[in-house]
């Protein structure tokens, strides 16, 4: 089954720790030599973004500067894995990685299975 | 049931069946399978060896869990044990060795395996991998050996998963594992690593067998079972594993691009019946587009490395041009017809050829692909081959020889084993007998 991984956090996201940077860089390292990780990337601020919306009927481009978001997405990667145990298994190692090395980091990994095979 | 907050009480085991919490130890261990064993091969310099112990960890977490509740840090619980269970074995060893009087070969062991013990949990895994890899795959095993050996050490399948996926009792797959190990112990195989020509010499056997697992899963002539697409899913990882670890074998990457670009159809390959539907007949919009990439990504570095004319690139860029083609209709088949030629040619076979005559059907007209049809009738391999009457018999349907045909698709019908497939052939046969009385 496929995985994908979204971690979310509130608010501006401080630079990773140089620990965390090696242990994910670890950790990466390991699974893509495994071959259960298919693809990872992390993400520029939200402020570098652009938005395309719908509301009433209308399409808008907000191109910043943004409301402060209450969850920004940090980066995703992407798992090829047998189930969901394993799945919650691989996610909680990864931000056991962030309790480790980033003191006082708080924020979310959500594990969602692709649709289809 | 799993996901605990840090900071949240610790799961209650009453909570969970006994049968969940197995089922989440079996998939934490599954997660940390890899780092284990490749960092208890080092300190042990024996993967037959690092096997064992791997496995003693499993059953020790499968002891300890259910009462205590999954650890804070499962990895770290997992290789503090598998480091404990690994020196009882050294110390054992030196107990051993000291009794036949060889204290001096032991201190030399135990310098050259103490360092490791620290530097273990932080090495690269790479070249551990390779050895792992390439040592459950040695030729000296036979393919079936190699084949149970692979899916328990790279891929931490039990050895009930192993018997299930094959169909075979849990004893015949036990037993293969323990005899293996034993032959790559005693041949002084449990600790090597190939390297440069030797590698390439031995990549074959690697590639057979997971090309062996991945068919296994792929082609299952029955059964639901999820363990035969789990099959396929361990022959990819092996794939993706083998083409970081040998990034400069082109083999490797031409055999992950078969493997992937196969998979990508899974979806389309069945009906709602689950009935097999043939290629040319599926719905493309169903084939699994970045699986397709995927494919052709690593069929482009195969020829990259100069790897165009080996034996799984050939067949990767045979699937290629399927993946490719928006239609069956589309298909670029005088690519097709020609790269089955110069497969044929590099591993002649009767199967290949007829291949070739259906893709030389479709590019040059059927008199053309019947003359190769009937230079195989007396081949024995295709002997109660049901694919060469019904290629036989679409070729002289086409040519308007329908009685001929009729015969054709009748005889494939009897060695059809499949029944839609059996159906199809008589409804082809019945058509045949049909424009024998229409035509003139």
């Amino acid at each position: 089954m496929r995985f994908m991984y979204i971690v979310k956090h509130p608010g501006p996201a401080g630079n990773p720790t140089p620990e965390m940077m090696q242990a994910m860089h670890k950790l990466a390292d390991r699974e893509t030599k495994a071959g259960r990780m298919l693809d990872s990337g992390g993400l520029m601020p939200v402020q570098t973004g652009a938005q395309v919306r719908i509301a009433d009927g209308k399409l808008s481009l907000i191109d910043g500067p943004f409301v402060e978001a209450k969850e920004i997405v940090g980066g995703y990667a992407i798992f090829e894995l047998r189930d969901k145990e394993e799945a919650i298994a691989m996610a909680r190692e990864f931000m056991q990685l962030h309790l480790d090395h980033m003191p006082g980091w708080e924020g979310t990994c959500e594990v969602r299975a692709f649709a289809g095979p | 049931m799993l996901a605990r907050e840090a900071g949240e009480r610790p799961v209650r085991p009453a909570a969970m069946t006994a049968a969940d919490i197995r089922h989440t130890i079996l998939a934490v261990w599954r997660i940390e399978q890899p780092r284990l064993i490749t960092s208890l091969s080092r300190m042990l310099r024996d993967v037959p060896l690092a096997e064992d112990v791997t496995q003693e960890t499993l059953v020790a977490a499968l002891e300890h869990w259910p009462a205590t509740g999954l650890p804070e840090k499962p990895g770290a619980w997992l290789m503090a044990v598998a480091r404990r269970l690994a020196l009882d074995h050294l110390r054992r060893n030196r107990m051993l060795s000291r009794k036949h009087g060889m204290v001096a070969r032991d201190m030399e062991q135990e310098q050259q395996a103490m360092p490791d013990l620290d530097s273990a949990l932080d090495d690269d895994i790479g070249d551990e991998m390779l050895r792992l890899v390439f040592t459950a795959c040695h030729p000296l095993l036979s393919p079936d050996a190699r084949t149970a050996l692979a899916l328990r050490m790279i891929c931490g399948l039990t050895t009930g998963e192993i018997a299930r996926a094959f169909l075979l009792p849990e004893a015949t797959i036990a037993q293969r594992i323990v005899r293996a190990k034993r032959t790559l112990s005693e041949s002084g195989l449990a600790y090597e690593t190939p390297r440069g020509e030797q590698l390439s010499a031995r990549l074959s056997s690697v590639l057979e067998v997971v090309y062996l697992i991945f068919n296994e899963g792929y082609t299952a002539a029955r059964g639901e079972h999820w363990l035969r697409p789990q099959l396929c899913h361990e022959a990819l990882r092996m794939g993706r594993v083998l083409t970081s670890i040998a990034p400069s074998e082109p083999e490797t990457h031409g055999l992950l691009a078969l493997m992937e670009l196969n998979a990508s159809r899974t979806a389309a390959r069945t009906d709602a019946a689950g009935e097999p539907i043939l290629m040319l007949e599926q719905d493309r919009s169903r084939w699994d587009r970045l699986q397709i990439r995927r494919g052709m990504q690593a069929l482009r570095r195969a020829r990259e490395l100069g790897g165009s004319g080996g034996f799984y690139v050939l067949q990767a860029a045979i699937v290629a041009c399927h993946a490719e083609a928006r239609s069956a209709d589309g298909t670029d088949w005088p690519l097709v017809s020609a790269l089955y030629a110069e497969l044929a040619a590099l591993v002649p076979s009767p199967i290949i050829e007829l291949n070739r005559a259906v893709a030389v059907g479709m590019a040059e007209g059927p008199q053309t692909a019947l003359s190769i049809v009937d230079g195989l009738a007396g081949e024995p391999a295709l002997q109660g081959y049901h694919l060469l009457g019904s290629v036989r018999g679409d070729l002289l349907y086409r040519l308007g020889r329908f009685d001929e045909a009729r015969a054709a698709f009748e005889a494939a019908a009897a060695l059809a084993g499949n029944s839609r497939e059996r159906d199809l052939l008589k409804r082809r046969a019945a058509a045949a007998k049909d424009a024998v009385t229409l035509s003139p």
